[in-house]
Formats: structure tokens, C-alpha cells, sequence
């Protein structure tokens, strides 16, 4: 399976001396109902560098959710392993936060500069006042400052998506993993978001993997997408330079149909 | 070739506005106010109940079956000038807390041990399932024989009215905390029992709140009744031997004052503790079912 996408660009080797970010090597991903064991990714392969926006494509039940907890270090591959930096994931770290769809991520019993200080004590031990003072620069970027004191009961789902990404990026970890994090949000909103998000991006340059189904956010957001193909998951293609379309020329529109049919087509060969 | 058109309404720039509409916040007037504090409502309600008390036992006119309420308040009122009652609530309260303490500490080392251990589980399920429909009273004649007539027996019942039930909360509301939010605690390094203690007690803290509330409603009944059955404890008796030893003088009105005292205790835990540490906590924090 080669790129077949509308940006052929050849692929840029990365540089020898800079190792990957994030390699996953042949990952094959199985977990357990209480009377199937299933198979949710096959054989998964791919590396992130530094300042991606790497987004997970694909349909339902192609296992990019679990994907990206075994990334978090949620669940072990049954073969395959995971690196960043260099070093196997074996378990959930502060080096990999994680943002995810449920917006009862943040802790209720805290306020919203509590929640992005928490982790920032707890994980990086941070001393008090540097943490407050990273904490609020972070809210105040997600345009939260007026909010800081208020508890998540309070705000709006679009809102708490943003303390969590605060939250997140506060860490300063070496990744930051979103899961489908504009999923539950009205449509108006979720737009916002991802164009925030991006400017968030141009700010700080961060690494980021995000899980989604829509193919216009994918193409929105990312720079690389992974397509996989359900049952099981598999990378179907890479595509890459996904930032140089551009909305307006209709060049967006057409990779956008050019995903879906890769995606839809049932004979996997159909690009050959 | 028909192109969108966005048209805007009409009125938009020379409306004054709302000049025409009723303003859109008013205010009630004071009575539909007053009627709306359910604290005032009770008040009536109570304030009326006692006014019928008072006339009946009046008409009744036998101190010996119903005495009034006057006489009750009196009487209430000399056994707190003259020390007894306040004694009598002190030696009740001691004991309570004791029992209440160690049940609650009990009940957090069991259910600490069955979320991380299967074992735990395993026998804080069955722990509960056998000892939670045994009502703590029972136990008394056999704490009685085990650790003698004093507070240590009492202490013994008490402690086994509290553990189950907060433990069966505690460990129902550590199960319930959404798979996010144990996530996020893994996600920041949390292990152990800062995770226990960071993430789970007040993600868990209505099921926490809600098994010390039915613990120490457990207790404060089980004591009270303990303490009629066998009241003195190292010659000093607590609120249900007050009421036992007046009922035995044939003092009727300081029977009912015991009664009334133990109501009265009874509500203001219940209504004053509690709903305070639920104000300051779950409401503040919107968790509040």
C-alpha cells in the first residue's frame, strides 16, 4: 500500500541524527469482552517528530481510540512496542497527556486554575506559585482568564474542552494526545475550537496526536494523517504535507474527497 | 442566477430598545418570597403542631400519660440549669464519637485494601452482605458478656452500626468514578493512596457523604437505644438512661425531655453538620444528585 493521495509529495526522509519523537512498531492491539477477544489494530507502524499535528484517521472500529491509550500507556500491546524518546511505554505518564472527549475529564471538586495546577503539583512538583503563574499564562491562552475561578459545573462543554487543553499543554509534555476532544461539541463551537487550536499551534509549536472520524478536521488540523481501515485496524496510508492545501482553492475539497473513497473503496489494491 | 442573500430584519438599528415589552427579570412580591424559604414553612408547621400539643395534653389534663408542652419546656429547661441533661448529652456524645471515629477509620482501611486488592473486595462484599442487615442492637448482649457493662461495649456496637454502612458507600462510590477520570489521575503518575486520596475520595465524596450520613443516623438510633437497655456506664448514664431512670420516678415531662433532647440533637447533625459540609463540597461543586 503506497501513499495514494492528491499530495504526492515524496516523503522527506527525516534526518539520521534526529531519532522519531514517537515510533510505533508493528503494534497489534487485542482486548477483552467478557466473552470475545478482540483484535482492535493489526500490525501498526508509524513515527511522529517533533511538532506534528499527527491525526488518526479512520472509520469506526478501526481502533484509533485504542491506539492512541496504548500511546498513553492505558493498555500494552499484545505485540509490538511503543517509544518515545527512546524509551518503551509500559504505563500513563505526565510525559504523554492525554485530552479526551468526556467533558467529565476535569475534577469537579476543583476550580479551573486548580485543575491546571493540579497535574503541574502533583506530577511535575512543581512549587506552588510557578505552578499558578504557568497555570493562569496556559488559561489566559485558551481565553479562559475571566473563568479561572469558577468550578466545571459552571461552564459551557466547548469551555471545559479548553481548561482541559490548557491543562494539557500546561504540562508541557512531550505529546499531547487528544481523543476526539470537539466530538461531543455543537457544531459552531467544534469550528472554533479547531481554529484555536491551530493558533494555540503557531504559539507554542507543540506535538500532538489527534483521534478523529472527520475527515475535514483531519484535514484541518494536521500536517500528517494515518488512515486506517476497520476490522481490524490497519494503515491503510500515510498522508503528508496535509498543511500546504488550502481552503479556498478548492485543493482542501478535493484530498478531502480523495480520503473518503480511499477510506470507502472496498478492494484495498484499488490505487495500484 | 439566484445567489444567498442575508437580509437583515427591519427593525434591527431604530427599534428603542425593549420600550414595549415587560421587563424580562421580575421581581416577586415579599409574601411569594417569604412562602419560597422552605426553613420558614417548617417553622409554621412546627410552631403548629406544638400549639395543637399544648391544647390537647391541656384538655387531656394528665401529666402521668401526656404532659403539655410548657411543662415539658420546663422541665427541660431546670435540667439543664441544674447540670443533669447537659451531663447526660456529654457522656451520650463521648461515646458516639469514639464509636463513630473508629467505625469511620475501619471502614477507609477496608475499602483502601478492596480497591487495590481483589481480596479486599472479596471480603468487604461479603462483610457487608452478612453484618449490614444485622441491626448493631443485637450485638449487645454478647458485647455486653465480651467486654463488661461500660462504654467499651457500646463503643463495640456503635463501631459495628457505622463501619458497614460508610464502607458500603465508600466502596459503591469508589466503583462509580467515571473511566475518565481515573485515566487522568493515571495519566498525572498517580498510584496508590495518593490516587486513593486525590482522585477517588472526592470524585466518590456524595456516596461518601451519603454512607457517613446513614452511618451516624445508625449510630445516634442504636445508642440511644443501647443506653435504655443498660444505661450506666462507670456511674454516669447518657440520654437514654435519662429517659429510662425518669420513666422508672414516673417524671413524665422529663421523659418527654429527653425525647425532645434527642430529636433536637438528632436534627441538628443532621441539618446543621451535614448540610453545611454539603453546601461547602458536592453543591459548590455542582455533584449534588
Amino acid at each position: 500500500m503506497m501513499q495514494a493521495t492528491a499530495s504526492a509529495a515524496e516523503r522527506i526522509a527525516p534526518a539520521p541524527a534526529k531519532p522519531p519523537l514517537l515510533s510505533v512498531d508493528g503494534v497489534t492491539l487485542r482486548y477483552k469482552t467478557p466473552n470475545l477477544l478482540i483484535t482492535a489494530t493489526e500490525d501498526v507502524s508509524f513515527t511522529v517528530g517533533e511538532s506534528d499535528r499527527f491525526v488518526l484517521l479512520g472509520p469506526s472500529g478501526c481502533g484509533k481510540s485504542t491506539l492512541l491509550k496504548a500511546v498513553g500507556g492505558y493498555m500494552a500491546p499484545s505485540s509490538g512496542t511503543i517509544h518515545i524518546n527512546g524509551r518503551q511505554v509500559t504505563r500513563p505518564g505526565p510525559d504523554r497527556m492525554m485530552v479526551f472527549q468526556e467533558f467529565d475529564q476535569l475534577m469537579p471538586w476543583k476550580t479551573v486554575l486548580e485543575n491546571v495546577m493540579f497535574p503541574l503539583l502533583v506530577a511535575r512538583r512543581l512549587p506552588k506559585d510557578e505552578a499558578e503563574a504557568l497555570a493562569r499564562q496556559y488559561i489566559d491562552k485558551v481565553k479562559l482568564t475571566r473563568a479561572m475561578d469558577s468550578y466545571p459545573h459552571t461552564l459551557s462543554g466547548g469551555m471545559k474542552q479548553r481548561v482541559a487543553i490548557a491543562r494539557g499543554m500546561a504540562m508541557q509534555p512531550d505529546i499531547l494526545l487528544m481523543d476526539e476532544p470537539f466530538a461531543a461539541l455543537d457544531a459552531l463551537t467544534r469550528r472554533q475550537m479547531q481554529d484555536e487550536l491551530l493558533q494555540l499551534w503557531e504559539d507554542t509549536k507543540f506535538t500532538v496526536i489527534f483521534v478523529t472520524h472527520s475527515i475535514a478536521e483531519a484535514i484541518k488540523i494536521s500536517n500528517r494523517i494515518l488512515l486506517l481501515s476497520p476490522h481490524p485496524g490497519r494503515v491503510k496510508a500515510e498522508v503528508v504535507d496535509v498543511d500546504k492545501v488550502s481552503q479556498t482553492d478548492g485543493s482542501a475539497a478535493a484530498l478531502e474527497r480523495d480520503i473518503h473513497n480511499l477510506l470507502f473503496s472496498n478492494e484495498p489494491g484499488h490505487k495500484e | 442566477m439566484l445567489s444567498p442573500n442575508i437580509i437583515l430584519a427591519s427593525d434591527v438599528e431604530v427599534a428603542k430598545p425593549y420600550d414595549n415589552v415587560k421587563p424580562v427579570e421580575q421581581k416577586l412580591n415579599a409574601l411569594e418570597t417569604l412562602w419560597g424559604v422552605s426553613a420558614l414553612r417548617k417553622t409554621l408547621l412546627i410552631l403548629t403542631l406544638a400549639v395543637i400539643w399544648q391544647v390537647y395534653a391541656s384538655y387531656l389534663d394528665n401529666p402521668l400519660l401526656f404532659p403539655t408542652l410548657s411543662d415539658t419546656l420546663t422541665t427541660m429547661v431546670d435540667r439543664f440549669v441544674d447540670g443533669t441533661l447537659p451531663a447526660r448529652i456529654w457522656t451520650t456524645l463521648q461515646v458516639l464519637f469514639m464509636g463513630y471515629a473508629i467505625g469511620t477509620v475501619l471502614a477507609a482501611v477496608l475499602t483502601v485494601l478492596a480497591i487495590n486488592t481483589r481480596v479486599g473486595t472479596d471480603f468487604l462484599e461479603t462483610m457487608t452482605a452478612m453484618f449490614n442487615p444485622l441491626p448493631a442492637i443485637s450485638l449487645l448482649p454478647l458485647a455486653l458478656i465480651w467486654f463488661g457493662l461500660g462504654a467499651s461495649s457500646l463503643v463495640f456496637v456503635l463501631v459495628h452500626s457505622v463501619l458497614w454502612a460508610v464502607a458500603l458507600n465508600t466502596h459503591s462510590g469508589f466503583l462509580g468514578v467515571s473511566r475518565t477520570l481515573r485515566m487522568v489521575g493515571a495519566n498525572y503518575g498517580l498510584t496508590g493512596i495518593s490516587y486513593v486520596l486525590r482522585i477517588l475520595v472526592p470524585a466518590a465524596f456524595p456516596s461518601i457523604l451519603t454512607g457517613l450520613k446513614i452511618g451516624w443516623a445508625f449510630a445516634w438510633r442504636t445508642l440511644i437505644a443501647a443506653e435504655l437497655v443498660f444505661g450506666v456506664s462507670s456511674g454516669q448514664g447518657g440520654l437514654g438512661w435519662f429517659i429510662f431512670e425518669n420513666r422508672n420516678l414516673l417524671d413524665i415531662p422529663a421523659v418527654f425531655a429527653g425525647l425532645l433532647t434527642v430529636i433536637i440533637i438528632g436534627l441538628i447533625v443532621e441539618n446543621l453538620v451535614f448540610q453545611t459540609i454539603e453546601r461547602h463540597t458536592i453543591q459548590k461543586w455542582g455533584m449534588k444528585e
